[in-house]
């Protein structure tokens, strides 16, 4: 194999189904119950997905929200403001951290 | 990192002819051809019921050269509708019985004959339909229309990709959504999308991509809120319809590599009951020259009617022509997929 990932493998997703048969089926019954519209839109669902993707950096999800949230009508504004709540919560996450460096600087130090 | 995409250029005209877009688009490896999808569908073979609309394309000359264009139009084509071709078609008008005329082009507003055509129309009592790129409102010659549209109770179904300016600039050329809306605003004063006047205001939105169109009834409704809040804009309906995968559309996702993907997700989405309410079943379709066809797509892929029936408006017969077997092709899969597309939006 020359490269990980492989953009055709997106299509082959329910494959993963072949060893595992019964779990699979539940999670993709699941997983399509969740992207079905309920106190949230489907486009609203797609936007979270695409910043989901970035978050846990998902080159399959990012093409597949990318596409879904176009098909849901976001434009790329929305998308991209997606993609910085993505990036401000990991930036952050990472920041609030430092409050657990400063308690435990203090606690060691004199 | 790449910069942002710079706005689009008027495109020279399309480089592939109507022989080879047919040849890629049958060449290309799909999960089962339109024929097949049609006989599992239970829909096949697919005939017209009828002679509803008659649609008039007025020839290939438009203001504007938009890189989706089905028609490959633009402002260097010379191909437009004589006046003795619209006399033979206002004949068949009057043979077919069809209650609702589709003007459409390029930019059907100039023809030279336009107004000519619209009196005769008018004369004659039925529905007309002006598909309407907006900016041709704007120019000097052409500034009058909306007036002579609503003199003749005309329905003005007008192109607009989206209701911010970045995606409908990227579409149809810089500087095109601005003038749209002021062209929306003038048929707006004369009571266009009011719901009161009878003067109905359709705006038509397709992909800037390769994509499937959003669900039309979630558009229409953030669009009419969008278009009031920003620009102070009515309109009466959105019409969503799907890119077909021929002329500089097609050119556009064979560069972008995107033509497999696109085709494949329009397979994949097809919907019988989208093919039961296809619009080449009620339509019948003109060319400039006075060719007909089943649809303005088979019309641009050069697809003449099938062996043993009329194919020009001089030979018209409206009892053979109205109950027509139609011919289909891979490309037809753009009308099928989804919610299914048409002139008039989503089918299903």
């Amino acid at each position: 194999m020359s490269h990980y990932y492989d953009t055709h493998d997106l299509a082959r997703f329910s494959e993963i189904g072949a060893h595992c048969p019964e779990l699979s089926e539940k999670f993709f019954a699941w997983y399509q119950a969740v992207f079905r519209p309920g106190a949230l839109t489907s486009r609203e669902k797609a936007l979270i997905a695409l910043g989901v993707a970035h978050a846990i950096q998902c080159p399959y999800c990012i093409d597949a929200y990318s596409k879904s949230a176009l098909e849901h009508g976001a434009d790329v504004e929305q998308m991209t403001e997606s993609v910085h709540v993505a990036a401000a919560i990991r930036g952050g996450a990472s920041l609030v951290h430092g409050l657990q460096m400063r308690n435990q600087t203090d606690k060691l130090s004199m | 990192m790449s910069a942002p995409r710079s706005l689009p250029q008027p495109s020279p005209r399309a480089r592939l002819d109507a022989d080879a877009q047919r040849s890629i688009l049958r060449h290309l490896p799909l999960a089962h051809r339109f024929s097949a999808a049609l006989e599992r569908a239970g829909v096949a073979p697919l005939c017209a019921r009828g002679i509803e609309v008659l649609q008039l394309n007025l020839g290939k000359l438009c203001n504007q050269t938009c890189r989706h264009c089905h028609v490959d139009a633009g402002p260097a084509r010379t191909e437009v509708m004589t006046r003795d071709t619209m006399q033979q078609c206002l004949s068949v008008l009057d043979a077919s019985g069809a209650a609702t005329v589709d003007l459409t082009g390029g930019a059907p507003e100039l023809n030279p004959e336009f107004r000519w055509l619209l009196e005769r129309l008018a004369e004659r009592r039925v529905h007309v339909i002006d598909r309407c790129n907006l900016t041709v409102l704007e120019t000097g010659a052409h500034r009058d229309l909306p007036e002579l549209f609503a003199q003749h109770r005309v329905e003005v179904v007008c192109s607009l990709p989206h209701y911010r300016s970045y995606a409908t600039d990227r579409q149809r050329g810089e500087g095109v959504f601005e003038k749209s809306i002021r062209a929306l605003r003038r048929l707006n004063a004369l009571g266009y999308g009011d719901g009161r006047s009878g003067l109905r205001l359709a705006l038509v939105t397709n992909p800037v991509g390769a994509f499937l169109p959003a669900s039309q009834e979630q558009l229409e409704r953030e669009w009419k809120g969008k278009l009031l809040a920003d620009h102070g804009v009515v309109f009466d309906s959105l019409y969503t319809i799907t890119n077909m995968p021929i002329s500089r559309y097609l050119e556009w996702l064979l560069e972008s590599e995107n033509l497999q993907g696109y085709m494949d997700e329009l397979v994949a989405a097809f919907n019988p009951a989208a093919a039961r309410g296809v619009m080449c079943r009620s339509t019948l379709s003109v060319g400039w020259d006075g060719q007909l066809y089943d649809c303005d797509f088979n019309q641009m892929l050069e697809l003449p009617l099938r062996g043993g029936l009329p194919r020009h408006v001089r030979d018209f017969d409206a009892q053979a022509l109205a109950q027509r077997e139609i011919g289909v092709d891979d490309h037809c899969f753009g009308c099928t997929a989804g919610a299914g597309s048409s002139c008039g939006g989503a089918l299903a």
